[in-house]
């Protein structure tokens, strides 16, 4: 919840589909990702880069954020794709492989020359990075904290468990350590962490039980690759009516003691202290984002 | 921009427009168009591709367009890749 937004579901499009980049802010994801990198032929890396540029400079998407996941610097489409982004005025570029801070340096140099060269305020566009192979995981917090830029850091599991020598299972045992450092790394540079995407669209029971796992990790959300991920995914992380309920009077007794002019406030007899409130405030928020609450408490 | 070659770009999928230009004989910016849509936006479409191909610079082509209902962003950007692709110049972003 980085920037105070929510994060819970980040739907990718691919960067060659004109129909799908028109449309995909209609199904209420909290944030969309254009694709230039794995959805988009070698061939066609020129056309999809120019049908977002022209896209973003027209399509007026709202509220929702937009993410651009554009190819590596090590390519010879990375620098070209990141000034097309900041000159059409993208807010976050997703970098994908990110393996050291030293990716994020070289990427945070492009976007700030290409900022300087459009005219954008410097610092402006911000970065989102994918951490895809052991080496990422290892250095997962010298990655979230090697520019102020970073909103959040995500997990790209396909990468991560062939470069693992691994499979992909139902349970996800083997995302288990990545999962947690990502979380960790994440929460201590005061970024946001979301999860890899669930691949079978079809089975949403499964999307569910993920879902949940992730939520108690302490993730902010998940990649997804079809609409239908959407509500499922809201529903897991929606507040009970108990959770809001405490977590209003929570804020109420904390809202008392600040104008009582006291640091700690109680309730039931229980200690309220930051991190209670900080949990209550996140509840609110989400419940307020999901229209369970009115906006005004 | 100066077309030494045939530039092609985009698809025949919907919401999508695929576009030809050729360097011409003719004088000035010919277009051709085929859309699902034409009746209604024929004019329009052909005035953003026209317009398009003028701020690429480009002089004396025929352009080849199959419309399948695109917006106006994406039928500026197949005519400008079609464009980058039948010369050798790169874009300024």
């Amino acid at each position: 919840m980085e920037n105070g937004r929510l994060r819970r579901t980040m739907l990718f499009v691919p960067g060659n589909n004109p129909g799908m980049i028109a449309d995909a802010h209609i199904y209420g994801s909290d944030a969309v990702m254009f694709d230039l990198e794995d959805s988009v032929t070698l061939a066609e890396k020129d056309a999809a880069r120019m049908l977002v540029y022209n896209a973003l400079k027209t399509i007026d998407y709202g509220d929702i954020e937009i993410v651009v996941r554009v190819n590596p610097l090590s390519t010879e489409f990375g620098r070209d794709d990141i000034f097309a982004m900041v000159h059409a005025g993208c807010p976050v570029i997703r970098m994908p492989k990110t393996e050291t801070a030293q990716d994020v340096i070289d990427t945070e140099k492009c976007i700030e020359e290409a900022e300087r060269e459009a005219g954008v305020e410097i610092g402006k566009t911000k970065i989102l990075t994918a951490i895809e192979s052991a080496l990422g995981i290892v250095n997962a917090y010298a990655i979230a904290t090697a520019s102020p830029r970073i909103i959040g850091i995500a997990l790209g599991a396909e990468d991560y468990c062939a470069n693992l020598k691994t499979t992909r299972s139902a349970e996800g045992t083997e995302l288990f350590y990545a999962r947690s450092a990502i979380v960790v790394a994440a929460r201590a540079a005061g970024v946001d962490a979301l999860d890899t995407v669930y691949s079978n669209v079809n089975d949403t029971e499964g999307l569910i039980a993920q879902t949940k796992l992730i939520k108690q990790l302490g993730f902010d959300g998940k990649s997804i690759i079809n609409p239908r991920q959407i509500a499922p995914i809201h529903g897991v992380f929606a507040p009970s009516e108990t959770d809001i309920e405490k977590a209003l009077k929570i804020i109420g007794a904390a809202k008392e003691a600040a104008e009582r002019g006291s640091g700690v406030a109680s309730l039931n007899g229980k200690m309220v202290d930051k991190p209670v409130i900080m949990r209550a405030e996140r509840v609110i928020t989400l419940a307020k984002a999901m229209n369970l609450i009115k906006e005004e408490v | 921009m100066k077309l030494v070659r045939n530039g092609v770009a985009g698809t025949l999928e919907s919401g999508d427009i695929m576009i030809e230009i050729r360097p011409s004989e003719k004088q000035g910016i010919n277009v051709e168009l085929q859309s699902t849509v034409a009746n209604l936006f024929g004019k329009q479409i052909k005035q953003v591709i026209t317009e398009t191909a003028e701020q690429c610079g480009l002089e004396n082509v025929d352009i080849i367009a199959n419309d399948k209902g695109s917006l106006d962003c994406t039928i500026r950007a197949r005519v400008t890749t079609a464009a980058l692709r039948g010369s050798d110049e790169k874009f300024k972003w």
